[in-house]
This record gives C-alpha cells, sequence and structure tokens, in this order.
C-alpha cells in the first residue's frame, strides 16, 4: 500500500484512507459541511474567490456548476465506459431547444419540460448510439464528432426552430416553493443545478456500486474480454449513452431557460471539447476528480481573464500533456488492485 | 428540389466533383498511410492540412499580391505553384512528424490504451486550431487569383479551366510517385511490412518507429500538396478549414476501405462526384449533413469500406 502511494501521488488514495478511518456520524458533517459550503458559496463575498468583469455568482452559474454537471454525465460515458463521445454538446443543444420550443409553443413550464428535455436527449442517445456504438472507438469518435456539428447545422439550417438567429424571449422556470427565477439573479439557477448535480452524482454512484458500473468498468478495461464474460457490452454501452445524454439535455434545459435567448453558435465543437477537457484532467471515472476538473478548468480562465481567450488553446495543449504525463488524471479513480492489497 | 439542375449542368458537376475528390484524395491517403500503420485514425491529420493552406497563404502573400492584378503567365504561375506546394507540403510534412513525436510516440511507447491516444491527438488538433485562429484573427484569409480561370474549352455546360487541368493533371502526377514509393522502395516496403504485422516486422528487423516516423511525414507531405491545389481551386482559407475537408476526406477513406491505398483514391472523387450532385439539389449548406450521412451508413452496412482492408491482412 505505502509503496504504491508513493510512486504516484494520488490525493484520491489519500482521503479514501481517512474516510475508511472515520465514523457514520463524522461522515454525515463532513457531507453537511461541503454540502452546505457549495450552497452559501454565492453568499460569501470573498475577493480571493471573486471573478475580474465577470460577477462571481454568474461564474458559479456558467461555466462552474453546469461545467460540473456536463462532465458528470460525459464521465459516464468515456470514463466509466471508455466509449469517446466528441458529441455530447448535442445533447446539450437538444435539451436547450427542447425547453425553448416546449416552453413557447405550449403551455409546460420548466419543471414540467425537463422530463422531455432528458427524454428526447435520451431519444437521440438511442438513435444515435444504437448504429454507433456497434463500431470501435476510433469510428465512434468520428461519428459523434459529426453528429455534434450535423444537429448545429440542422439548427442553422431549418427556420421552424429559429435558424441561425436562435429563439429568444424564452421563459424562465416558474417560481419555486417562493424562489423566484430572474433574469438578473443567477444565485438561483446555481441552486438549483447544484441541487440537480447532487442527485445526478447520487445516482451515478448508485449505478456504478451495482451491475451496471461493474459491467462498465469491464467493458472500458476489455471489451472482448467483457462480452466473452457475458456482458451484454450492447445493452451497457447503450445505457451509459443513454444516461449520459439526459444529464446533457437537462443541463440543456437549465441553460436555455436562464440565458432565455439561445443560438446554433452556442453549441459548437468547442463545448464538447472543453467538457472532455475537464473529463480528462480531473480523472476519467472518477466522479469527484471530474468535478474537481470542471471546477478548476471553469475557474481559472475566468479567474485570470488573460487566459480565457486562450482558452481552447490551452484546453488542447492540456489533453495532450495529460495523455502523456498523467493519463489518469489529476484525480484517479480507485484502482481495484488497490483495493486487493489493503484488504491484506 | 430540382432534379433537372443535375442533367442540366451534368458534365460541369462531375468535373467539379473530380478536381474536388482529388484534393480529397490527397488528404485522404494521409489518413489511410497512418491508420495502416497505427491502426489508429489521426485526428489532428485536419490541421495538418490546415497548415499547410496557410503556409500557401504566407508565402503568396511575401510576393505582395493584391488580388487585383492581371493573372500570370502559364509559366510564371506553374513556378509559384512548385514553390508554395513544395513549402506547404515541407512544412505539413515537418508538422505531421512533430505532431507524431509529441501526440503519439511516448504514448505508444508506454502502451497506453486507444483512448488516451485519441484523446491527445484530438487536443494536438484543437490547439493547432485555435493557434492558427489567434494568428489569422479568426478572419477568412483571401488568395489572390493568380491565374485565368475562365473557361478555354466550352462544351454543353461543361467549362475546362486551367485551374481545374492543373488540380487533375498534378494530382495524377502525385498519386504515379506515391504508387512507386509504397510498391518499389525500401520504406513502402517498410510501410507495407509494418501494416501487416508490426510484431512481425520488428522480427524482420524493421525499425517501426522510424516507418512510423515516415509514414506521417507521407501523409503530411500529401496533404501539404491537396492544401495548394485547394488554395487555387477556392481561394480561402480560414482556422478550421480543416474540419469540414477532413471529415469528407475521412469519409472517402471509409468509403474506400480505410487502410487500402486504392480504396481512399476512388473513395475520394466517389464523394467528390456525390457531394458536388446533392449540393446542386439540396443547396450547398446541407452538403456535410449528406456526407456525414454516407460516413455513418457506409459505418453500418460495410465497415471495410467498398474495396476492404487491403494494406493489412486481418483487422487486429
Amino acid at each position: 500500500m505505502s509503496k504504491i502511494s508513493a510512486s504516484t501521488f494520488n490525493p484520491r488514495d489519500r482521503f479514501g484512507d481517512w474516510w475508511d478511518g472515520t465514523n457514520q456520524l463524522q461522515r454525515s458533517i463532513f457531507r453537511v459541511v461541503l454540502i452546505g459550503f457549495f450552497y452559501a458559496l454565492p453568499l460569501l463575498n470573498n475577493p480571493i474567490i471573486d471573478t475580474p468583469e465577470t460577477s462571481f455568482t454568474s461564474v458559479l452559474f456558467y461555466p462552474l456548476i453546469m461545467f460540473s454537471l456536463m462532465a458528470v454525465g460525459l464521465n459516464v460515458v468515456v470514463g466509466k465506459s471508455g466509449i469517446l463521445d466528441l458529441g455530447y454538446v448535442a445533447f446539450f443543444a437538444i435539451g436547450a431547444y427542447t425547453h425553448a420550443l416546449l416552453s413557447l409553443h405550449t403551455g409546460l413550464n420548466f419543471w414540467e419540460i425537463i422530463p422531455f428535455a432528458m427524454g428526447f436527449a435520451m431519444l437521440a442517445g438511442v438513435i444515435l448510439g444504437l448504429p454507433a456504438l456497434r463500431l470501435r472507438g476510433d469510428y465512434l469518435a468520428i461519428i459523434t464528432l459529426g453528429f455534434g456539428e450535423i444537429v448545429r447545422i440542422v439548427a442553422i439550417n431549418v427556420d421552424a426552430i429559429g435558424g441561425a438567429a436562435g429563439i429568444t424571449d424564452i421563459p424562465g422556470p416558474t417560481s419555486f416553493f417562493g424562489i423566484e427565477f430572474t433574469v438578473m439573479d443567477p444565485r438561483p439557477y446555481y441552486w438549483l443545478t447544484l441541487t440537480l448535480l447532487l442527485l445526478v452524482v447520487w445516482g451515478v454512484i448508485r449505478l456504478s456500486h451495482r451491475k451496471p458500473g461493474r459491467a462498465w468498468e469491464a467493458i472500458r478495461e476489455d471489451e472482448d474480454v467483457a462480452e466473452f464474460m457475458g456482458v451484454a457490452t450492447l445493452k451497457y454501452k447503450l445505457w451509459a449513452f443513454i444516461i449520459g445524454g439526459a444529464v446533457g439535455g437537462l443541463a440543456g434545459a437549465v441553460y436555455a431557460s436562464q440565458i432565455r435567448s439561445i443560438q446554433p453558435e452556442l453549441f459548437t465543437l468547442n463545448l464538447s471539447i472543453m467538457i472532455l477537457a475537464c473529463v480528462v484532467f480531473g480523472g476519467m471515472g472518477n466522479i469527484w476528480g471530474v468535478i474537481v476538473g470542471a471546477v478548476l478548468l471553469g475557474y481559472i480562465p475566468e479567474k485570470l481573464r488573460f487566459l480565457s481567450d486562450y482558452r481552447i488553446i490551452f484546453f488542447g495543449l492540456l489533453m495532450v500533456v495529460m495523455m502523456n504525463i498523467r493519463p489518469n488524471g489529476l484525480v484517479p479513480r480507485k484502482k481495484r488492485e488497490h483495493v486487493r492489497e489493503k484488504q491484506k | 428540389m430540382d432534379f433537372s439542375i443535375i442533367i442540366t449542368n451534368f458534365w460541369s458537376l462531375a468535373l467539379d466533383g473530380i478536381v474536388v475528390g482529388a484534393i480529397y484524395a490527397l488528404v485522404s491517403l494521409g489518413y489511410t498511410l497512418v491508420y495502416g500503420v497505427l491502426r489508429l485514425i489521426n485526428f489532428a491529420h485536419s490541421e495538418i492540412f490546415m497548415i499547410g493552406t496557410m503556409v500557401v497563404y504566407f508565402v503568396v502573400g511575401l510576393f505582395g499580391f493584391t488580388g487585383y492584378e492581371d493573372p500570370l503567365p502559364l509559366y510564371k504561375f506553374i513556378g509559384l505553384f512548385l514553390l508554395f506546394a513544395v513549402a506547404a507540403a515541407a512544412v505539413s510534412g515537418l508538422c505531421a512528424v512533430i505532431l507524431e513525436f509529441v501526440a503519439y510516440r511516448r504514448l505508444r511507447n508506454m502502451g497506453a490504451s486507444r483512448l488516451s491516444s485519441l484523446i491527445s491527438a484530438i487536443g494536438a488538433s484543437f490547439f493547432l486550431v485555435e493557434v492558427f485562429r489567434k494568428i489569422s484573427d479568426s478572419k477568412n484569409l483571401d488568395f489572390p487569383r493568380l491565374i485565368n480561370k475562365d473557361p478555354f474549352f466550352t462544351w454543353g455546360t461543361l467549362y475546362l479551366s486551367a485551374d481545374k487541368i492543373l488540380v487533375i493533371v498534378g494530382a495524377t502526377i502525385i498519386f504515379i510517385i506515391l504508387n512507386a514509393i509504397i510498391h518499389k522502395t525500401k520504406l513502402g516496403l517498410g510501410i507495407r511490412a509494418v501494416s501487416q504485422d508490426e510484431r512481425t516486422s520488428i522480427l524482420m528487423g524493421v525499425n517501426v518507429n522510424k516507418i512510423i516516423s515516415y509514414t506521417f511525414l507521407l501523409g503530411g507531405v500529401l496533404a501539404g500538396v491537396g492544401s495548394a491545389f485547394y488554395m487555387v481551386f477556392y481561394e480561402t482559407t480560414k482556422a478550421n478549414v480543416g474540419f469540414l475537408v477532413g471529415i469528407s476526406a475521412f469519409t472517402a477513406a471509409v468509403l474506400g476501405g480505410i487502410g487500402n491505398v486504392k480504396g481512399a483514391l476512388y473513395g475520394s472523387f466517389a464523394l467528390g462526384l456525390i457531394q458536388q450532385y446533392t449540393a446542386a439539389v439540396l443547396g450547398y449548406n446541407w452538403r456535410d449533413v449528406v456526407t456525414f450521412v454516407i460516413l455513418v451508413f457506409v459505418l453500418l452496412v460495410k465497415p471495410t469500406g467498398l474495396f476492404g482492408e487491403a494494406l493489412q491482412k486481418a483487422r487486429v
């Protein structure tokens, strides 16, 4: 054990050791304090964490919490199951357009549209995934890459959904137990997204401790062997794709409800790549690492404004460097071998 | 939808399809050759092409053309073309070798997963696009008209002009040279050996790392030459020009059977023709959607492409 942690410093293992030594009460307190801290973040007025030019509360909503939510969704696909999806922005766009169109053309409010946004994104996941997931990784990557662009090109060229000008005057969510969602104040959206993020994280952790999680891990490590061992690889890959898509659709609906007007140009390939960089940087397959990655990569360009113009350059470089020096990311996932070692 | 446009413009669309196909072929050969030796799609290849177009723009800019001069006489134009084509080929080839060194070699020697190589190649691709977006200030870089593009021969709706002839003749010469390199030289033998069985070729004394570098060089040079033709034909470039050309060239490679040099050629011409006809009917905006649908369709129905994966025996 000591040998392993000496060779590569892994914050997750250090934390994991401490975590294993705590009792139920300590764990509950830790959770409550941590979650409480994140809920209180927009209320803190701290010059150290404040961002220049854009107000910190709006940075908290986009990119920080939005990136985190999308990165957790993409992590199910890329990190857990090893499927390289380069068109994740398509699901985000589908969610955003679903909210925009349904809220304008039907009487449904935001809360009623959420299931539709997730449902349409899942449907898109099935339509794309069922054929594409039969292919090998690199073909799949290029198909998803094309899919992301096609969704955008279709949105530009179909005038019925706004064409290149997009959709404006999208209604926001109706008030929720007295919390008003206004254009000026991004804080309620942050709290909403944080709540959704916690629900998604909880769901994904439950799933990854159960049969689907083990199947995803087996597929990621070696798909052929997994197939031989009786894992229905296509089924579980499709589920990973659908779940990731649903989270993307959810994020898109919330995003559209906050910014109130959407254009196809918001949903470019760059966004897919940024989310992928968050996943890769944080640690593929480890949900906490991915959130750390999303928060850091969302926050650094906002804090250091001179970086923000160069953020894609920086993100691209980061992906090459990370793969070369630390392929498992900043906070790598727990290794099964490591668990075994510790039990001895 | 107006299908009569296909009938009336049949031959001119066919000629354009062949010209575009020749440019795609030069790019898709890079995908196919690298796929042959590495079994990986080189995601950053489209950026190698983009760098070529930038070099062409830069070299021509050195001569101070404003775009309003009279077209150059043919011998001067050919001299200038050779100059910027060689420059583009050299820089693109060099960049491809550097790319292989930075984004692939260490990962390959570590025995990293395919996913890692893909991610590092995509990172490199985005890095290059954004660097050139900053350099070009996100503008479309327009290329001066250097050659008289008025048709010198007309037959019905078929217009033959000097630039189209240049692309077709030039590309044909390149294909003949490439064929000779692959089938007659020691380097070509090495590439074919590594494509067929990497492990056995190591045992036979092939320096695999060197062959892979040379393969990237060859792919980069071809993309550089392709970018010179592209600039003469389209006369504009931008930082993300590689994306659509890359997707089309990749589709062409898959259509012909990736890893198969002949397949890449036929696939490119087929795709060029299909694109011209569908763009004429559906409108230019839908051209890339059609390309993508073709890609998905081919991968689903016949993933080995029309001509099979011929460079290697079996898929690993």
